[in-house]
């Protein structure tokens, strides 16, 4: 029998659906993989009872001939953000261990109902604030790729480490991500294999631990793109539960989807040929170009002017609203509790808070909390909203010439974890490219491209027009036709 | 601009992080890199712009005005509320004595 382990979500679903293999076969599989990958620390918490009971539930329907759903019999990984009932939700954090919700996001309700299990919650920068999977309260990541000729532990990316490390180990199908400036490009860029961020409002943020409200959007990460649409297709919707949540339809991607490219012209800001940019990367920039144009698609240059701005825009504007959200940890509702002898109300929120939050986490709470200060906020947010809406508009802007825009994912490839965190900004800078699209809103993908030298993965990035999915899909599908993409790392766990 | 080590301890406060010397201490080069940084934004020309608060253009809902007129977002979950609580008393979360 093929091992089932190298299957992806598609091959699964259908396998499952034609009998070649059962849902509970599939489920053991992956739990075995999972147990047997604890040096990657991809995992919080593994629940292989519940991605059991979600295969027997499959294989029970297929027996009664029910509809098995657009993600039956598949196992997924769910990144430690998303609520789950009755199972710990940290967002790999101090402050929230041991938390058990009482509900489920509205997301991961959604990818059960569509017949999805859950092999565990995966772990992930401390709040998802982090592009190397370093901030966590429970160790970092290790990305399952390593550097020609040596032995360093690389970096997974972040925030959604842990489902990058797991789904290019081959220990998940599929896994959720979240993506706030990168969150799910930038690791899946680091680790070959695909993810997407929808437009803001497609997935409802019901029940995901919130970091910036006004730029968090929740995306499926896998290893192909059709994967990445089925995902998708089962985790959007509007949801009433969500203020921002978008009342329109969600679209079949996955029946929709084609890598013909006629009349399509695809973007390639000039901007974005940044110092700092790794000739690797600019050369598979190149290569993209020419995938694309092979495909039926113009090349146009464009313009995004305010490009260079849209980082330090980011950087005032997500701890603004982080240190607003986080405000809710005060150790009274849930989570913990630091209450030394005789404090007072005061005492404990500062206490909590003090042995609750990591470094990164209380550096952008105090800046978010400087920046929306008495006397400053017009110097810093007020400004940086209009530099938001100025990065927008040049996407508008752009969109008379193009109807898509390929660039890269990150400015380099993966590196050894613990090396560059001398000083935050350096590791701010890894989302230079992914952070414009994140502040406009737009649906953005990365899709795996070539391999430098020395044996990492890197990827493309792909952004569409608002609600237009497919286009970015599409051109996704068609690079991944062309680059034949069929590395996997060199199993050491 | 940049910050002090008062101004750190203040934003700490108002932030409710308590902060040790040491870390106090680590945090002004750390936070002042970040806020030259930001600085740049100063450059960009914004005369006549509007601050951006909805990235995709949405109406806000209403619903009817009555009590759970939504059951997802209805109330009556008062035990699913304090489940968590680190101390829950007689329906109500318990927090150290405020009144003297």
């Amino acid at each position: 029998m093929t091992d089932l382990t190298s299957l992806g979500v598609k091959a699964i679903r259908d396998g499952v659906a034609g009998g070649d293999f059962t849902a509970r076969e599939v489920a053991e599989a992956f739990n075995a993989a999972v147990a047997d990958a604890a040096e990657l620390n991809a995992f919080i918490v593994t629940t292989p009872e519940h991605a059991l009971a979600a295969a027997d539930a499959t294989d029970a329907k297929r027996a009664a001939g029910e509809d098995l759903g657009a993600m039956g019999g598949v196992p997924i990984g769910m990144k430690d953000l998303f609520a789950t009932t009755g199972v710990q939700t940290t967002a790999a954090s101090h402050i929230l261990e041991g938390f058990k919700p009482q509900y489920e996001s509205t997301v991961s309700q959604n990818l059960w109902d569509a017949g999805a299990g859950m092999l565990g919650k995966l772990n992930l920068d401390q709040f998802a604030m982090g592009s190397s999977n370093e901030t966590s309260y429970f160790g970092n990541v290790s990305s399952p790729w390593r550097k020609q000729g040596t032995n360093a532990a690389m970096s997974p990316g972040g925030s959604s480490g842990g489902s990058s490390s797991a789904v290019a180990a081959r220990i998940a199908p599929a896994a959720t991500g979240t993506d706030t400036g990168g969150s799910i490009r930038q690791p899946a860029a680091f680790t070959g294999i695909c993810g997407i961020k929808p437009t803001y409002g497609r997935c409802s943020r019901w029940g995901v631990v919130a970091f910036a409200s006004s730029l968090d959007q929740a995306g499926p990460m896998a290893r192909s793109v059709e994967d990445c649409a089925i995902m998708l297709g089962a985790m959007a919707g509007f949801d009433s539960k969500d203020a921002t949540s978008l009342q329109m339809d969600v679209p079949n991607w996955e029946a929709a989807i084609s890598a013909d490219l006629k009349g399509k012209r695809v973007g390639i800001p000039k901007e974005y040929r940044m110092e700092g940019t790794s000739d690797a990367i600019l050369e598979s920039w190149e290569q993209g170009k020419a995938w694309l144009k092979d495909a039926g698609a113009e090349i146009v240059d464009i313009s995004l002017p305010h490009t260079k701005y849209a980082l330090p825009a980011y950087y005032i504007i997500a701890p603004a609203e982080a240190s607003s959200n986080l405000a809710r940890y005060d150790g009274v509702r849930y989570g913990l509790r630091e209450l030394p002898e005789g404090a007072g109300l005061q005492d404990m929120y500062a206490e909590t808070r003090e042995a609750g939050f990591g470094d990164e986490v209380k550096r952008r709470v105090l800046i978010g909390t400087y920046v929306l200060s008495a006397g400053f906020y017009d110097a810093y947010y007020n400004q940086a909203q209009k530099v938001r809406a100025l990065v927008a508009q040049d996407y508008k802007n752009a969109w008379q010439t193009c109807d898509l825009i390929l660039a890269p994912t990150t400015p380099t490839p993966s590196f050894p974890l613990g090396s560059l965190n001398e000083d935050p900004l350096t590791m701010y800078l890894n989302d230079v490219f992914a952070v414009p699209a994140s502040l406009a809103g737009l649906p953005a993908m990365s899709v795996p491209a070539t391999m430098t030298s020395d044996g990492l993965p890197l990827g493309l990035q792909l952004v569409g027009q608002p609600f237009d999915e497919q286009s970015v899909l599409d051109a996704g599908l068609a690079i991944q036709q062309r680059a034949g993409f069929d590395h996997a790392p060199e199993r050491w766990w | 601009m940049s910050v002090t080590k008062q101004d750190v301890a203040k934003i700490a406060g108002l932030a409710r992080i308590n902060m040790s010397e040491e870390e106090l201490d680590r945090m002004v080069p750390e936070l002042n890199n970040i806020l030259d940084w930001v600085e740049q934004l100063g450059e960009v020309d914004v005369t006549g712009v509007e601050p951006m608060s909805a990235v995709i253009e949405n109406t806000l809902r209403l619903r009817a005005d009555v009590v759970d007129a939504d059951p997802k977002t209805g109330g009556g979950k008062r035990d699913a509320v304090l489940a968590n609580a680190p101390a829950a008393e007689h329906g109500f979360f318990g927090v150290p004595k405020v009144i003297e």
